[in-house]
């Protein structure tokens, strides 16, 4: 595609650099505020080692869990023919809005041990969800799952649903027509998908603190270690703690670039 | 050999055909948008439901919903070739025309054999590993085309199959298209709006319209003696309904004509444009089939000059570009039509 050359506009350059610095000057703080003598320290001690674990367990289990049941959640809501699939859009897309904490709050009410769902569950089962590695899946999943769902719905809806209809004709039962045409063209925003929840799950705060607690070594992921540090003082260890997170965040992105190959 | 009756009803289309195709042959769907033409392929190819009537293939029935029969699309030995072609954009052209044969359980080496074979048969050789977005109009034409011959379909159903070319690529493509299916032993349904096509590629022309069919025959049939207004404006004739009593003619809506030949009863009567003359007076001497009328529009074509009288009954004919000028048929006002018996060919509806 050719691109026409924007004509050099003096008002426009300044605005956009001014957002470019806005978001450089914090990671250039994190940079020049990290204690580099004992960065190493901090972070392979036995507690930033278990928050990094559990952040890494969860986010990816709320990932998986968003694949498995927010891709048929999508589909319903992409090709479905249904009444109230708007309404079930916007429920499924209000966590999305809402601010975290208050979804902790519903999810206590819901699953926790006195909630509608978790009071029977506990009876039945003795299971439990809150202050476990569980509810910290649960509450992440609840943040997050939207993200997907809403990336594949629209992912699904652009799709020339037609390429399908050539493919019966061409003899390609549902498993194969799924497999060799759906799933290669929705690919970009299966991936983009998987990498926004995953993002969203990682960073997870005010859910999980208020639905699974801060308990150190079992659900105490590491933005809520990065707060719990900051707020007992020990500034040190909430910078070295979110290089940790910069450094993943980062990574994820340029692999995302590389699956989805898109700009 | 294809034997379809097919019934069913969409919001804006109630369809109703019947025809048969015999192996080997190429049947040229011919209708105007909306009649059903597209329709009626989806529904062959097993995307559309029946709500009544029959398709059987080779004896194998497809499709009988009052015996709950419905083979899905993918069991069908059909090949479809989309008016958009509707190539995988992410698959290359081997793989894209391999995709069926893997479809149907093809090993991979076999299905990328054929595939190349029915590249090179099409002159595709060098862009087997191309993806569709890259090639022009005419390749992915070709692409499709092989993407739906490759799985030797015992029906081969073509829709519009040029009708997203331009015109210096068309010639060559309906060429190609021409021996592919002079070589096939596929029913073949071709589906178009363009008459060119029809008669170029069809053995035999079923026009339909509405979601009937209005007339069958050979190409040569149907032009000569069309017996719907849109295959006569299709052809560029006069079509005239009415009465005849011995040579003379009544013309539904008012007029009297005579011809040569005698009949009787409801007919059809068609007139070339280039066999009516026209002048600005009445002209002497001459009794019969002469008429008056205002003129309506004059368009040129080609090289040729068709101007369109309302008289009674309406009629259009064909002037060189001089004539123009000599009866200034720009300032409209009335024009005198004159026509020979001869030149009007007469024949039962």
């Amino acid at each position: 595609m050719d691109q026409q050359k924007q004509p050099f506009n003096p008002l426009l350059a300044v605005l956009a650099a001014l957002a470019a610095l806005f978001f450089v000057f914090p990671l250039i703080g994190l940079i020049t505020g990290a204690p580099w003598g004992h960065v190493t320290d901090i972070i392979t001690s036995k507690s930033a080692l278990d928050a990094l674990k559990l952040s890494i367990i969860a986010s990816l289990s709320s990932t998986v869990i968003a694949l498995l049941f927010g891709f048929p959640l999508a589909w319903l809501l992409a090709r479905g023919n249904f009444r109230g699939k708007g309404l079930l859009r916007g429920l499924t897309t209000l966590p999305m809005v809402l601010p975290p904490v208050v979804g902790g709050i519903a999810l206590l009410l819901a699953y926790g041990r006195r909630g509608i769902i978790g009071e029977p569950l506990d009876k039945a089962t003795g299971i439990s969800l809150p202050f476990t590695l569980a509810g910290v899946i649960v509450a992440e999943s609840f943040v997050a799952m939207p993200f997907f769902v809403l990336t594949v719905e629209s992912g699904l809806r652009s799709m020339n649903r037609r390429l399908e209809d050539a493919a019966r004709s061409l003899g390609a039962g549902r498993l194969m027509v799924f497999r060799r045409v759906t799933l290669p063209l929705i690919w970009p925003s299966l991936a983009a998908g998987t990498v926004l929840t995953w993002a969203r799950a990682l960073g997870e705060f005010g859910a999980t603190i208020t639905f699974a607690g801060n308990l150190p070594g079992k659900t105490q992921t590491m933005p809520l270690a990065v707060y719990i540090s900051q707020s007992s003082g020990k500034m040190e260890e909430a910078i070295a703690l979110s290089l940790v997170l910069v450094v993943v965040s980062l990574v994820v992105m340029i692999f995302r670039r590389r699956i989805a190959g898109s700009d | 050999m294809l034997d379809a009756d097919i019934q069913l009803r969409l919001s804006r289309l109630n369809l109703d055909i019947a025809f048969t195709v015999e192996a080997g042959e190429v049947v040229a769907l011919l209708g105007p948008n909306g009649s059903g033409k597209s329709t009626t392929l989806r529904a062959l190819v097993g995307l559309l439901p029946l709500a009544g009537g029959r398709i059987v293939l080779d004896g194998t029935v497809l499709d009988d919903p009052a015996q709950h029969v419905k083979i899905p699309p993918e069991k069908r030995p059909i090949g479809l070739m989309f008016q958009d072609y509707l190539l995988f954009p992410h698959l290359s052209t081997l793989e894209n025309v391999a995709f069926g044969l893997r479809a149907k359980g093809t090993d991979k080496k076999a299905a990328r054999d054929k595939a190349s074979q029915t590249l090179a048969r099409l002159g595709l050789e060098g862009l087997a590993e191309a993806k569709p977005g890259s090639m022009s109009g005419g390749q992915q034409q070709r692409v499709a085309m092989a993407r739906a011959l490759v799985t030797d379909p015992r029906l081969l159903l073509l829709d519009e199959p040029l009708a997203a070319l331009d015109v210096s690529t068309k010639t060559d493509v309906r060429r190609l298209l021409r021996e592919v299916l002079r070589q096939s032993n596929a029913a073949n349904v071709l589906v178009t709006h363009d008459l060119l096509d029809a008669v170029a590629l069809g053995d035999r022309m079923i026009v339909i319209q509405d979601g009937e069919v209005v007339q069958t025959g050979t190409p040569a049939e149907v032009t000569a003696r069309p017996r719907s207004s849109y295959v006569a404006d299709l052809v560029g004739v006069n079509l005239l309904r009415g009465t005849a009593h011995g040579t003379i003619l009544d013309i539904d809506g008012g007029g009297k004509l005579t011809c040569a030949e005698p009949a009787t009863g409801p007919v059809l009567a068609v007139i070339a444009p280039a066999a009516v003359s026209v002048s600005r007076q009445r002209p002497e001497g001459s009794g019969e089939n002469t008429w008056p009328g205002q003129i309506s529009a004059v368009d040129l074509m080609g090289d040729r000059v068709r101007v369109r009288t309302e008289g009674t009954p309406a009629i259009t004919a064909e002037v060189p570009p001089a004539a123009v000028d000599q009866l200034k048929l720009d300032d409209g006002g009335e024009l005198w039509a004159c026509v020979s018996p001869a030149a009007i060919t007469v024949y039962p509806p």
